[in-house]
């Protein structure tokens, strides 16, 4: 799948009719967006020298972008929905002409779960193929491995996943949160409507999971009245047994288990737990890391009452999201789940091009000028506005899993929260 | 840590606590039964032991869908069906990969190694393309979930018990068919002296590959029964591979009851780790101890002869 | 890069051999690639380390170790540690509660740089550790299991689960070791910029000189008094133990070389693509190094160099229009390379090329190696 050539091939029937589709899409929905920026109409093409001059694979009627994804080895379970969101993207925005007037073309390349694949595609994509910008990157630990070879080659990466923050780069726009965004509104919200006093800090045992649990510690400890921690614990990567840890929280008796265990252990975790009679409608159980994808292999009956923190839902009520899961779902079939990543991946190529459309410019150097203040006001997770510091103002949102697998939202934060990588007191 | 609870609590904890050992063990002995069977009798390292789990893990998801949407009144049995496919789906695979790969090495241990390290790659990627990346979600039948109140304090879980059965139910089977019957007889006199066996009139072919069926099959309603604990993807074989083959070289590979006993000390030390210290640091530690052991006392812990 | 003078250990067609790989490697990749697809060369080559030390301990004495991974990976931690440290001077971290110490370590609540880092500071005992880390690693491991004669199988598979633990341990040591994203963000060797491409194309040139330096080490072996004990015992370990020799010091020997041959790979790995991370020291890559290995014949020691390369580009190429088909791929080549050609490349190359290349054949395989894969 060296480009989108196959691609039509592939999918040709979903995507002539989903393009029809889009046509019949409420027109506020593409000209809301363009509507932004008056002066860039869609048929407006500015010649290429004038908006390509550091030699990006710019033509006057193409751009090309780079996807780098797993799409094997153990991480392309996560990964897939990221790959989906961004085709889409690019379509829609292909389908509403495009940017600058050049349709976006893309090469995917496969991280194949590994960070030393990924720092190499990433530089064939930035090096070779000459990107005007990539979507991409799942793990920390695959975009500390490339972030090296943006910096160096100047390359854009747009990067989907809510990760540990500590980080902040001219070349990387973060569209997921950092740690701060997704664990202090939770924390606040299950301290003031379930009294909880006492957490269980569980975690896989990586570098995710740690700083996260990091900042939740300080925060129960130091921001928080009355609050403590009465247990933290990590496991490795692809752990299924956790028997033992379950009867340390019976022991303890926890207000609740905060929970940051990710991949297949999760499915074990949160059988297990069921299997141990912990009845989540009794016991709180809040968690960063289970989004309705992860849900999809834990199964709904299992962790229906648990609390997710997350910035998106695809339960949410709002008609960006209505027309984005429609279209997600016409696209990639009705039975596919929407996570929190996936949204965030989304949001990338709109991102991309809206900075692109109000720097006049492909150039990297522009884009990452032009993007701090960009506004998204179609994003499914309603409203974003890019930080100077390249993360996203986003809200913050609880949801309780069901047992179909969906979250019903149960607090929204009533303010946008600012992004702050690198949080005092915190560290 | 224990100053704060009373002596009940701590009664009640540590029955759960050494049920959750018993389960780990169970866990353990299922993993490595199969394994047990192709490399203690037959030498061959089967390295794709994980990816034959997760096939039967697949055919158990199908099977629940199946018994959703066609027979939704009888799904509180399919599981029992669904071992029964898991067997001959895992079996039947396993004997058309000895055939077609597996008989041609059984002089080089080492090359099966390698060759099925390919096959492992072959599996994972041929179940990621038909089944799809995404990991399933197996449904389980009602009475299946949740657990048992012994006392007030002390809960067992009912799928623990499950596994705890269905293990004990396959080991005595493995014994009395390697150990009572005559098919048993055969394979033990091909692995101690293949020319010898053939000569009085065995065919060994056939109980070769009867042999390495049934360790797969085995490794099917493993993976069937993992279900209930464990996630199932395309990748989740690989997860089960380094405990399962070093129960089986700790256990001294040629031994059932090695097998067993050393299932169940490694479980047992996990356990009990995992209880006083954290899930990480304790499965270095394990792992680390059976390495030593296994470098004190490479044999194993039951041995009839293994050397070179 | 000839060396015929000095050939007294080479026969003819080795020679020619070495000589047609350095042309190879030295000439022909240079003068038709791009620095950027060089890069990924030099990045192979590093592999090619790992497979020369797999001829000589798996080929040679039928001692096969699926944790070469953890070799590769201590040099290529040996040589990050050093190059974090030079990164983390007070200047470039002042923004660190503590600085002057790498980054993962502050982020860790780490406030002071761990014993162990701390000999890593100079670049003379970094050289030193690089080798001498992982032979001593090896030296234990092989000591303790060769001693009370474990083989075959059993290291094997013991091997296997000692990468295990190691990655798990880094995994969760991240405070002291960076976690599971490895050591990243290095910079400058020396005060050197290791990024550029000018750099990269020296580095390429360093890990060439460094991999004929040890094939030529290889060929020494396989041609002393040692390589052909080591055959003999492969073959018929007894005979060789009632002949008086103690076996276990040879086979340590050949593990501890092997081990060390990795960690210089290792160590050029980390130069040239600037980082180290615990992916290398799992069981997955160490299991890939074997089928370099196998691929280009386990008895080859140049077929060592060339199944690397051709497995890597083969893997890249793939990766780039078929990313699903690739592991299809791979595992294919697995099971053709142990079923069909067990000798690999260079066995191809023995039975059907080599007799038709008059020059070559004049020397016919005295190489006490060439028999058929041993029976273990």
């Amino acid at each position: 799948m060296s480009s989108n050539d196959d691609f039509p091939k592939k999918f040709s029937s979903t995507r002539r009719t989903f393009i029809q589709g889009m046509s019949l899409l409420p027109a506020a929905s593409l000209l809301g967006t363009t509507s932004l920026f008056p002066r860039m109409a869609l048929a407006d093409t500015p010649p290429t020298a004038q908006v390509n001059t550091t030699g990006l694979a710019v033509t006057d009627s193409e751009v090309t972008v780079g996807i780098l994804h797993s799409v094997t080895g153990t991480m392309a379970i996560s990964e897939t929905g990221s790959v989906q969101a961004e085709k889409l993207a690019i379509d829609q925005i292909n389908a509403s002409g495009g940017v600058l007037g050049r349709k976006i073309k893309f090469i995917q390349e496969d991280g194949a779960s590994d960070w030393p694949t990924f720092a190499e595609k990433a530089k064939k994509l930035l090096v070779n193929d000459k990107c005007a910008s990539v979507f991409g990157c799942w793990t920390s630990a695959s975009r500390k491995a490339v972030l090296p070879v943006f910096e160096q080659y100047n390359g854009m990466l747009y990067y989907p996943t809510f990760y540990e923050g500590l980080e902040q780069s001219k070349n990387v726009i973060y569209t997921g949160q950092e740690a701060t965004q997704q664990i202090i509104a939770g924390l606040n919200w299950v301290n003031k409507t379930k009294g909880a006093k006492t957490f269980y800090l569980l975690g896989s045992d990586y570098i995710w999971p740690r700083t996260s649990n990091k900042i939740a510690r300080k925060h129960i400890e130091n921001f928080m009245e009355g609050t403590s921690v009465v247990g933290e614990e990590y496991f490795p990567l692809g752990h299924t047994q956790f028997n033992s840890v379950i009867n340390k929280i019976k022991l303890k008796k926890p207000d609740v288990i905060y929970a940051i265990i990710v991949g297949g252990s999760n499915v074990a975790f949160y059988k297990q737990l069921k299997a141990a009679g912990i009845d989540l409608s009794k016991q709180t159980l809040l968690t960063i890391s289970v989004t309705e994808d992860e849900i999809d292999g834990i199964g709904g009956e299992n962790i229906a009452g648990a609390y997710s923190c997350m910035k998106y839902f695809q339960s949410l009520d709002n008609p960006n999201n209505k027309e984005f899961v429609a279209a997600f779902k016409k696209m990639w079939g009705e039975k596919t789940v929407i996570g929190d990543v996936t949204q965030a991946a989304y949001l990338g190529p709109w991102l991309w091009k809206m900075a692109v459309e109000k720097a006049g410019s492909f150039d990297i150097d522009k884009i990452a000028e032009a993007s701090p203040g960009i506004e998204f006001t179609k994003a499914p997770e309603g409203y974003v506005k890019i930080h100077p510091n390249h993360h996203l103002w986003s809200r913050t949102r609880v949801g309780m899993a069901q047992t179909d697998g969906q979250f019903k939202v149960v607090f929204e934060t009533p303010d946008l929260i600012e992004p702050n990588p690198f949080p005092k007191g915190y560290q | 840590m224990f100053s704060d609870y009373s002596l009940t609590e701590l009664g009640s904890i540590f029955v759960m606590q050494g049920f959750a050992g018993l389960i780990l063990f169970s866990v353990f002995l299922l993993m490595a039964l199969g394994l047990a069977i192709i490399f203690g009798q037959m030498g061959v390292i089967n390295m794709a032991h994980g990816e034959f789990m997760i096939l039967g893990a697949y055919v158990t998801y199908f099977t629940s869908q199946f018994f959703l949407n066609y027979l939704p009144s009888l799904f509180g049995i399919y599981f029992f069906i669904a071992m029964i496919l898991a067997f001959i789906a895992s079996g039947a695979l396993g004997m058309a990969v000895e055939w077609l790969m597996i008989r041609h090495l059984y002089k080089r241990p080492l090359d099966t190694l390698l060759a099925t390290w390919g096959l492992s790659l072959i599996l994972q990627q041929v179940y990621r393309s038909v089944f799809g990346p995404r990991e399933v979600g197996v449904e389980l039948p009602g009475w299946m979930m949740g657990s048992l109140n012994l006392t007030d304090a002390i809960e067992v879980q009912i799928n623990g018990l499950f596994v705890m059965g269905l293990t004990i139910a396959i080991t005595i089977a493995v014994a009395l068919l390697m150990y009572r019957s005559s098919w048993g007889k055969q394979v033990r006199a091909v692995v101690q002296n293949r020319t010898m066996a053939g000569a009085v009139g065995i065919n060994t072919e056939r109980v070769d590959r009867l042999t390495f069926g049934l360790g797969c099959g085995i490794a099917g309603v493993a993976g069937s029964a993992f279900t209930m604990i464990g996630s199932t993807g395309p990748t989740a074989g690989q997860l089960y591979i380094v405990d399962t083959f070093l129960v089986v070289v700790f256990g001294g590979a040629q031994s059932l009851i090695g097998t067993i006993a050393s299932a169940f000390t490694i479980s047992q030390a996990q356990s009990t780790m995992e209880f006083f210290l954290s899930g990480s640091m304790a499965k270095v530690l394990t792992l680390l101890g059976v390495i030593i052991i296994l470098m004190l006392r490479p044999q194993g812990l039951f041995v009839i002869k293994v050397r070179r | 890069m000839t060396h015929i003078g000095r050939s007294f250990f080479l026969a003819r067609k080795d020679v020619v051999g070495i000589v047609v790989l350095a042309i190879l490697l030295v000439v022909v990749l240079p003068l038709t690639l791009d620095s950027f697809r060089l890069q990924f060369v030099g990045k192979y080559l590093t592999y090619a380390f790992v497979a020369l030390g797999l001829v000589l301990c798996w080929g040679y004495a039928g001692i096969l170790s699926l944790g070469q991974g953890v070799f590769f990976g201590l040099g290529g931690y040996c040589m990050a540690m050093y190059l974090k440290l030079e990164a983390s001077s007070v200047e470039n971290t002042k923004i660190q509660s503590t600085p002057g110490i790498p980054d993962f370590m502050d982020w860790n609540q780490i406030t002071e740089l761990p014993f162990f880092w701390k000999p890593f500071h100079s670049f003379p005992l970094t050289l030193v550790a690089i080798v001498a880390v992982p032979a001593l690693f090896a030296f234990i491991i092989g000591f303790a299991m060769f001693k009370r004669r474990v083989g075959g199988v059993y290291f094997a598979i013991i091997t296997q689960a000692i990468a295990a633990v190691l990655t798990i341990l880094i995994v969760g040591q991240q405070g002291y070791t960076g976690g599971i994203n490895g050591i990243t963000d290095l910079r400058t060797l020396h005060g050197w910029d290791i990024r550029t491409d000018a750099a990269k194309t020296v580095l390429y040139f360093v890990c060439v000189a460094l991999l004929f330096a040890c094939i030529l080490l290889a060929y020494y072996v396989k041609s002393s008094k040692l390589g052909r004990i080591l055959v003999a015992m492969r073959d018929k370990e007894d005979r060789v133990r009632f002949s008086g020799y103690d076996v276990a010091n040879f086979k340590v020997f050949v593990f501890c070389l092997a081990a060390a041959l990795s960690a210089i790979g290792g160590a050029m790995f980390t130069l040239q693509v600037g980082f180290m991370s615990p992916s290398f020291v799992g069981i997955v890559p160490s299991i890939e190094m074997v089928i370099y290995c196998a691929v280009g014949g386990r008895l080859s020691i140049l077929g060592a160099v060339y199944g690397t390369l051709l497995v890597n580009w083969a893997k890249t190429s793939f990766s780039e229009s078929f990313p699903e088909l690739w592991l299809l791929g791979l595992g294919g080549l697995f099971i053709a390379v142990v079923l069909a050609f067990p000798n690999g490349l260079a066995g191809i190359w023995q039975t059907y090329v080599a007799p038709r290349l008059g020059f070559l054949s004049g020397t016919k395989p005295t190489d006490p190696g060439a028999a058929p894969v041993a029976a273990e």
